[in-house]
């Protein structure tokens, strides 16, 4: 086209650095809600939790002019709902799933509620690590200008996968997840691991509420997510549970989320809305592909309520 | 999502007043004819929050100059959604804090919501924003009420065309109605005056409030040369802070987002919102009819400009300044003829004007020769 745009360049790389931009609130969300489903819990309130965390992360930002300490509050306020749902679903014939949804409604109301005098200031950006030094081209430096969260999320799910296989705390987590009988049995509590289990995912899901108002898009209203904690919640079933597989289905959507954009500024104008599809469309492809009527979900947790 | 008691302001009030009326307490309590006659009440309803640097600031930064006027009380209700929502928050307006003027301010406010209100209401004043009211099918207790912005956006266009190295400039949409439409082809425009090799991308979000989505648009357009960014979104803070980080300049739009991008931020095309309201509210304290379509641009007072910003070079001022000059005296004309669409076909023939005024211009469906992009 001409020597300043990158042309048809343009949308591989859209995909390659959007996967990065836009994963890492799902990476956060869907790393923390496998925890809790691994416990044999489901909470559904992350959408909730993520937008409080990124209300939380922007408004101590702002006053304490610290992005870190941000995070940090988010972290706790995020553990605060999680322990509440915990709570409330270890009493008898409490359903964790309609739980989760009004911790979600109750999350979104407070969030906006608090947030009112936030949406005006301008608060500090989380840091980013410029990888795209060798490069002369602009689009690739930005690119590769990789926030600090990213990498704290890949290094995440790797160690949570080994975590899961390899430790105590990932045996104890998959006892209780899969059979509550044999989890009492051992002589563990279930409510209280469930309980812990459920305050880390939603720490980690409102870590990923921070990344959105403190790095990308980097900053607070009211429509600052566009559902990201609901559909995280259903990357934790299409990774089956593994923690790898959460990073890379978020990879995957996050890519996919960029084609639309990226499509457009090339010049392919025509079924925008399609393309804005296209994660839902491979997502559905992918679930119908791996999925079999003569067998349940391979290494969906026993005691989770949506497999009883 | 805001009604989470099951009981709402009105519900409470209309028990507590039943109660009251039965105790013979209603006559002294909820009606003073003296005072309600002088007084008027109007009532702001915004689909987002109304300190959002975009839309819903606009409106409501129009709202709090009526607030200042004696005898007015001003009810607003934020976050309102496009549903059977925005018609309970009408009903709440008018059965309860006694609002005789409404605004309901968001475009999908009009059919059907709008409109059943103002059937069952008629004694209520429903003026929309943006809405294509039609006499002799709309209710006469109805109206729209919007400005010609597309004059900002070719003013944009100017500064855009000067700032421009890479001769490639960039605009954010959400949908591809005709009022976003006419933005996008008269920044273009307005950039081809100064130089016709410019050409603009768009690229349409699908949503008018999808923060992430239009973070990505708008690198995108930058990873492809663009060096200018505009947007026609609700709010367009995100749209302009990723722009100005990632080193472009931007141009504003709805209200003033210099203070986001001090450097970066060329001007923009805001709404004067305060001084349409302050007219309306004039005429129904004078108890004459309200305006039932009601239109004006730059020299009417609907429309104004921010200040120029520190990228604005002194020849750009200037072409920015003589245009602006001929558009208050009502003699500029954005789309005249010849000028072709993106597909090659003729979009307003050679000859012919489009007055900004022009109705013609409110269902516009085509985008002009140099804009890169397509409306489906």
């Amino acid at each position: 086209m001409d020597e300043t745009g990158i042309g048809i360049w343009g949308v591989p790389l859209a995909i390659f650095a959007g996967a990065i931009r836009v994963s890492t609130p799902f990476i956060f969300v869907s790393l923390g809600e496998s925890i809790t489903e691994r416990s044999g819990r489901i909470n559904l309130g992350l959408e909730g939790t993520l937008v409080f965390g990124a209300m939380t992360a922007y408004a101590v930002a702002v006053m304490s002019n610290s992005p870190w300490l941000g995070v940090l509050a988010a972290m706790a306020t995020g553990a605060v709902f999680g322990l509440v749902h915990g709570w409330i679903c270890k009493f008898p014939k409490v359903n964790d799933i309609a739980i989760g949804i009004a911790m979600m409604q109750f999350g979104l109301g407070l969030a906006f509620f608090l947030g009112k005098p936030f949406i005006q200031p301008v608060a500090p950006h989380l840091p980013s690590i410029p990888l795209g030094g060798w490069s002369g081209l602009p689009q690739i430096q930005s690119a590769l200008n990789i926030n600090v969260l990213f990498i704290i999320g890949a290094l995440l799910s790797v160690t949570l996968w080994w975590a899961f296989k390899n430790t105590r705390i990932g045996l104890i987590l998959r006892v209780v997840g899969d059979s509550s009988d044999a989890a009492r049995a051992m002589g563990l509590n279930p409510d209280t691991v469930r309980l812990l289990a459920t305050a880390v995912g939603g720490s980690l899901a409102a870590v990923g509420g921070a990344y959105l108002s403190l790095f990308y898009p980097g900053s607070w209203n009211e429509g600052i997510s566009s559902g990201q904690g609901l559909m995280a919640v259903a990357l934790v079933i299409f990774a089956r549970w593994n923690p790898i597989g959460c990073f890379l289905a978020a990879l995957l959507f996050g890519g996919a989320g960029a084609l639309g954009p990226a499509l457009q500024s090339v010049g392919v104008t025509q079924g925008y809305y399609l393309f804005y599809a296209a994660p839902y469309m491979l997502t559905l492809v992918i679930l119908v592909a791996t999925s079999s009527p003569t067998r349940s979900l391979a290494g969906a947790p026993g005691a989770l309520s949506i497999t009883k | 999502m805001t009604k989470l008691l099951p009981m709402n302001r009105r519900s409470f009030l209309q028990t507590t007043a039943s109660g009251a009326a039965a105790l013979g307490l209603a006559p002294s309590l909820f009606s003073t004819p003296a005072a309600a006659q002088a007084a008027l009440t109007v009532g702001f309803i915004y689909v987002g929050p109304k300190d959002d640097y975009g839309y819903n600031q606009a409106h409501a930064e129009g709202a709090a100059v009526i607030k200042a006027m004696s005898g007015v009380t001003v009810v607003e209700e934020e976050n309102v959604p496009e549903t059977v929502d925005v018609q309970k928050t009408m009903e709440s307006m008018i059965n309860l804090d006694g609002a005789s003027l409404v605004f309901p301010t968001s475009f999908g406010y009009f059919d059907p919501h709008m409109l059943e209100m103002a059937k069952k209401y008629p004694d209520v004043q429903f003026r929309h924003c943006g809405g294509l009211w039609k006499e002799g099918v709309n209710p006469m207790n109805t109206g729209s009420y919007f400005g010609y912005i597309g004059q900002g956006q070719y003013l944009n266009g100017i500064t855009a065309g000067y700032a421009s190295k890479s001769k490639k400039i960039g605009f954010v949409a959400a949908k591809p109605i005709p009022q976003v439409l006419q933005n996008i082809n008269s920044f273009l425009l307005g950039a081809r005056s100064v130089d016709p090799a410019i050409t603009c991308q768009v690229i349409f979000t699908g949503e008018w409030s999808l923060a992430v989505k239009e973070a990505e648009a708008t690198n995108a357009l930058i990873d492809q040369g663009a060096d200018v960014i505009t947007c026609h979104v609700d709010s367009p803070k995100v749209v302009v802070e990723t722009a100005a980080g990632r080193g472009a300049f931007v141009c504003g739009y709805h209200a003033n987002q210099s203070p986001l991008a001090p450097e970066k931020y060329l001007t923009g095309a805001e709404w004067a919102w305060g001084n349409v309201y302050t007219k309306f509210v004039t005429e129904a304290q004078a108890s004459t009819p309200l305006g039932n379509f009601v239109r004006g641009g730059l020299k009417d007072g609907f429309v104004k400009m921010s200040p120029l910003g520190p990228g604005v070079s002194e020849e750009a001022r200037k072409k920015f300044d003589a245009t602006l000059a001929e558009m208050m005296a009502g003699s500029f004309s954005v789309f005249k003829g010849p000028i072709k669409d993106n597909k090659g076909g003729d979009a307003v023939t050679a000859g012919q004007t489009f007055a900004e005024d022009a109705i013609e211009l409110e269902s516009m469906a085509y985008l002009v020769e140099g804009v890169v992009g397509s409306t489906s």
